[in-house]
């Protein structure tokens, strides 16, 4: 099958899959007695005056039938409503907050793999060297410990004393890169870092057990018995096929990797996406986490095309199908 | 019933006369070949099995030999139950048994039981030895746990296991204590049909005589019937009252042990026969080896007609379009039937005719 | 789940390892004898009683400091500007949270919390997975793709939206998160699961036990069951860290356990603005959290490693000889540990 016809086949999948998800979403927020919803929308302390004003500015009155309509209708428009709280549209929520969100995922993936993967090579070419069994403990120290904890670590120890040297580059808060590359990274890193920890480690055993074991396979040994340099035996041959379980198992940690971004998102103050809709949920302003939960599954549905791509690129014997 | 293949009556009974347990009729057994993907389409078959009739008499042993990819284990299977049959017919003890459902087919289980050639794999390594053979009374509830001890312990005496052992897991047992547990196991609950697949082809030769003996004194003590499928001629030889013959899905050669040793009439058969390690080296030296040419073609894709003409040695132009039928040649016994168009006859010498044709 | 296919290659050492003996011991026996000889394994072991220990008796401790968990010592515990007191003051062992709370005592009685949701969560999602995985792999056909796709559309699916909906819908509550945590850790164990039951499916044994005539559910759980008892331990053991850390994190995003109940994560979510201040406040319940999280996989790993015991004697024998080292290294067990980290350990 051509590339072309797999992109059609998986995006008209990934509709279908949005409007599952968008779907259920609305049924487990809507589909209770009115009054529950009515009074959940105006808040703890609505008055009956202003929980009748709700059902009747959200139409919570019609059957549900004719509200899922309405509802599946306005998200077709890309129509996403207006915050409970804020009155603001979603769209314009969403527009604001994306590009703290991006710009963690970008640098928390580019620096995952990296780190992960390289880490992983190391050592398994070197196995059981003293780098292998230090990496070995890292792995298992940042398996063990929760993404928060380690934002929270980095910056007691990281942040607030380099701060109270003088030496500013590292900060809290989010600045765009409009600001400049330098200014923007200082600001990221220590995000970026925390997002990258937990799955690095998860990367670097998967890549280590991987690529030992597809080094021990024979035509490994044919190739270095051919004279090919070692660097190009490791990594044509060798990294080569260990990456395709690799970049299986990355398209099922793309959903994990939301989780990691709302967390970084709050320990770090960036007022992304995230951290917003942790809010909306404090205050049950029921469009913004619809809005974020459909954005999270255009994001697993787009990042898994991505992967598949990626992983028939890698392994030829997967021709898109 | 449509072409129908009479089917052989053996071991030295007039046709009709002694009780037949197991009759199978016309068996086959295809497997397709599916393509890959979401919906998938059948691009052939594996004819493992291909229209074969046989019949054991109570309380006798009939031995099924040939090679691997001759369909005898599928045959084997299929006779107990174990795989539903494309067509074809079962009956046991008068009553057909083809593709009943696991409900109605229980009650047989009770009679038919299975010895399997693995005695590393047929027993679970993590239940212990007495566990596993007190498992036909807990599955058919014929004898309360609390006894159940009891009578495992007499079967382990009875097949030369020491009763002491019963918790001792397989794995601290021998090759061929294990297949004495598979005995016991088939044993329990007393049946008439008892179907061994390859009993005996995994353990060292020394071992093979003592199991061997077991099944024979079982045989004679319990009144068994066996389907004893090997392919170690020497060993059907010494087991069998009559023997099957297959290749590739069907019957070669059918008929009482000793006719079939001594006069074999289909090509295969005598190949085979000449084939077998002699223990007399006199009789080795004298004997010549008939060569055949090729190997077993594939179930997929079968040669026309009879299907072992590709390799046989006395094959002309109408063994590759008619299917030779299964019947009694001329001079034989009325038990003795070869399905072949040009049957070996007395004093031919085959081995000249094989090394003619290579 | 991240590690899922990891593990399966890891598990799968398990699956089949030797089951030689003398005098009739069991798997669990020689597995217990090579665990004991596990220096690391042992400790963790004794950590985690210790931990239980500790959680069960917060209420002891708390009267022995005479600081009961949720009242607050403006007085003794806050600072003149009303922030923490440090370590050591005024009798509060290891300080206090910002509104005078003993941080000792809660930690303790957040210890009794996640402990509680990792175990209880592990054993509903290891039943469930179990049952799920066996009768998906054994059964096959339309009743596997179902339940397959289905665990991994579970498996796949971002954890944190679906507790932010499930915390909007029923309101944060100790059952909804049990409930939310057991929903993804069976769909691990369920993946698990299933491939080895669809390998166990083929094995001669099973063959002879249709043959008795046994039913699929007596061949499941009497036949198949037995063989996949040890990865699952160690599975289940990998798991319950991830659960009090899927906890946390739960708490700590204001989903979870509500004030003042005491939980680790809900703890630290209090401690963020007090970071620069008090530095016990963030230390010591991230502390608590790290070693219970990393005795549990240490243990784990260790159980594993006791199950396999292959290549450790191999390990002991180049050791000895000094081998040059082999073209085909040894993969599996003889990695160092690492945790099967199912949805949200994060």
């Amino acid at each position: 099958m051509t590339i072309v016809r797999f992109l059609i086949r998986r995006i008209l999948t990934g509709i279908v899959v949005l409007w599952l998800v968008a779907s259920g979403a609305f049924f487990l927020f809507f589909a209770r007695p009115v009054a529950t919803v009515a009074r959940n929308l105006a808040g703890r302390e609505a008055t009956p005056a202003v929980i009748n004003q709700v059902i009747k500015d959200l139409g919570l009155n019609q059957p549900i039938g004719v509200q899922y309509w309405h509802f599946l209708d306005r998200i077709a428009h890309f129509n996403l409503g207006h915050s409970y709280f804020t009155q603001e549209s979603v769209n314009t929520i969403i527009r604001q907050d994306l590009p703290p969100t991006a710009s963690v995922v970008i640098g928390g993936v580019i620096l995952w793999l990296i780190v992960g993967l390289g880490i992983g090579i190391l050592s398994a070419t070197k196995a059981r060297s003293v780098f292998d069994r230090l990496s070995t403990v890292g792995v298992l120290i940042g398996l063990s410990m929760p993404t928060f904890v380690i934002g929270e670590f980095l910056l007691l120890v990281v942040f607030v004393p380099l701060n109270q040297h003088g030496f500013h580059w590292i900060q809290d808060q989010y600045v765009g890169p409009s600001q400049g590359i330098i200014t923007w990274a200082g600001h990221m890193i220590l995000p970026w870092i925390t997002l990258a920890a937990v799955q690095a480690a998860v990367y670097t055993r998967l890549m280590r057990g991987q690529l030992l074991s597809t080094l021990g396979e024979d035509y490994i040994r044919t190739a270095r018995a051919k004279g090919l340099s070692e660097r190009r035996v490791i990594f044509r041959h060798g990294v080569r096929s260990a990456l395709t379980p690799v970049v299986s198992q990355l398209g099922v940690d793309m959903g994990q990797l939301l989780g990691g971004v709302v967390v970084v998102e709050v320990v770090f103050g960036l007022g992304g996406l995230g951290q917003v809709s942790v809010q909306a949920i404090q205050t049950e302003d029921l469009p913004v986490i619809i809005g974020f939960v459909l954005v999270a599954a255009a994001f697993v549905v787009i990042a898994n095309i991505v992967v598949d791509l990626a992983y028939a690129l890698l392994d030829p014997r997967v021709r898109i199908s | 019933m449509t072409d129908q293949v009479p089917v052989p009556i053996l071991t030295g009974a007039a046709p009709g006369g002694d009780d037949i347990l197991v009759r199978v009729d016309n068996l086959v057994k295809y497997f397709p070949v599916r393509t890959a993907g979401f919906v998938r389409r059948t691009v052939g078959n594996v004819q493992a099995v291909d229209g074969v009739s046989l019949a054991i008499p109570r309380g006798k042993t009939l031995g099924l030999v040939g090679e691997t990819g001759s369909g005898k284990s599928t045959l084997a299977r299929c006779v107990a139950g174990l795989l539903p049959a494309t067509s074809g017919k079962v009956f046991f003890d008068g009553q057909d048994i083809t593709n009943l459902s696991r409900r109605r087919m229980q009650p047989y289980r009770r009679e038919i039981q299975m010895i399997f050639q693995d005695p590393y794999g047929s027993l679970n390594p993590r239940r212990r030895v007495g566990s596993i053979i007190g498992d036909p009374f807990a599955i058919h509830g014929t004898v309360p746990s609390g006894e159940r001890k009891r009578n495992v312990q007499e079967l382990m005496e009875r097949v030369g296991l020491n009763p002491e052992h019963y918790n001792r897991f397989p794995a601290e047992f021998s090759g061929g204590q294990r297949q004495r547990i598979g005995v016991a196991r088939a044993l329990a609950l007393r049946p008439k049909l008892i179907i061994c697949d390859e009993p005996v082809s995994a353990l060292d030769v020394s071992i093979q005589a003592q199991v061997l003996n077991l099944l024979a004194d079982l045989q004679r003590d319990y009144g068994l019937t066996y389907l004893f499928i090997a392919h170690d001629l020497e060993v059907v030889r010494h087991v069998s009252d009559a023997v099957t013959v297959m290749y590739l899905g069907r019957v070669a050669e059918v008929g009482p042990r000793n006719l079939v040793y001594d006069t074999p009439r289909h090509p295969y058969t005598a190949a085979l026969l000449s084939a077998a390690p002699a223990a007399d080296p006199d009789a080795a030296a004298s004997r010549q080896r008939i060569i055949l040419t090729g190997d077993i073609p594939s179930p997929i894709d079968p040669p026309s007609g009879c299907r072992f003409h590709p390799r046989c040695p006395k094959a002309q132009e109408l063994c590759s379009q008619q299917d030779p039928p299964l019947e009694v040649k001329a001079g034989d016994a009325a038990t003795h039937l070869t399905a072949c168009h040009f049957p070996v006859e007395a004093g031919e010498n085959l081995a000249a005719e094989a090394a003619a044709r290579r | 789940m991240s590690v899922t296919t990891e593990i399966q290659f890891q598990v799968a050492s398990v699956e089949g390892a030797p089951e030689h003996a003398v005098e009739g011991r069991s798997q669990w026996q020689l597995t217990w004898r090579r665990l004991r000889s596990d220096k690391v394994a042992i400790t963790s072991m004794v950590v985690i009683v210790v931990m239980v220990g500790l959680a069960i008796a917060a209420p002891a401790i708390a009267a022995l400091v005479h600081h009961p968990a949720n009242v607050a010592f403006p007085n003794t515990g806050e600072n003149a500007v009303g922030n923490p007191v440090g370590p050591g003051t005024n009798g509060f062992w290891l300080g206090t949270d910002d509104t005078g709370r003993d941080l000792m005592v809660r930690i303790f009685y957040g210890a009794r919390i996640s402990l509680f949701v990792g175990v209880v969560t592990t054993v509903i999602g290891t039943i469930a997975g179990v049952t799920v995985g066996m009768v998906a792999g054994y059964f096959g056909g339309i009743i596997d793709t179902i339940l397959a796709r289905f665990t991994d559309a579970v498996l796949a699916f971002p954890y944190v939206v679906l507790a932010l909906a499930l915390a909007v819908v029923f309101g944060p509550s100790l059952s909804v998160i049990i409930g939310i945590i057991s929903f993804f850790a069976w769909a691990g164990i369920a993946r698990i699961v299933r491939g080895q039951t669809l390998s166990l499916k083929e094995k001669e044994y099973i063959e002879a036990a249709r043959s008795l005539g046994a039913g699929p559910f007596r061949i499941m759980f009497i036949d198949i069951l037995p063989n996949l008892l040890a990865p699952v331990l160690v599975l289940a053991t990998l798991y319950i860290p991830a659960a009090v850390v899927f906890e946390a994190t739960l708490s700590f995003l204001g989903l979870g356990i509500q004030p003042p109940t005491a939980s680790w994560g809900n703890i630290l979510a209090a401690a963020q603005p007090f970071y620069t201040v008090a530095w016990w406040y963030t230390v010591f319940p991230a502390l608590a959290l790290l070693i219970t999280t990393l005795a549990f996989n240490l243990l784990g790993d260790g159980i594993r490693d006791a199950m396999d015991p292959t290549t450790e004697r191999l390990l002991r024998a180049r050791k000895r000889t000094k081998q040059p080292r082999r073209t085909k290294p040894l993969v599996l067990s003889e990695e160092i540990p690492g945790a099967a980290l199912p949805p949200a350990a994060q």
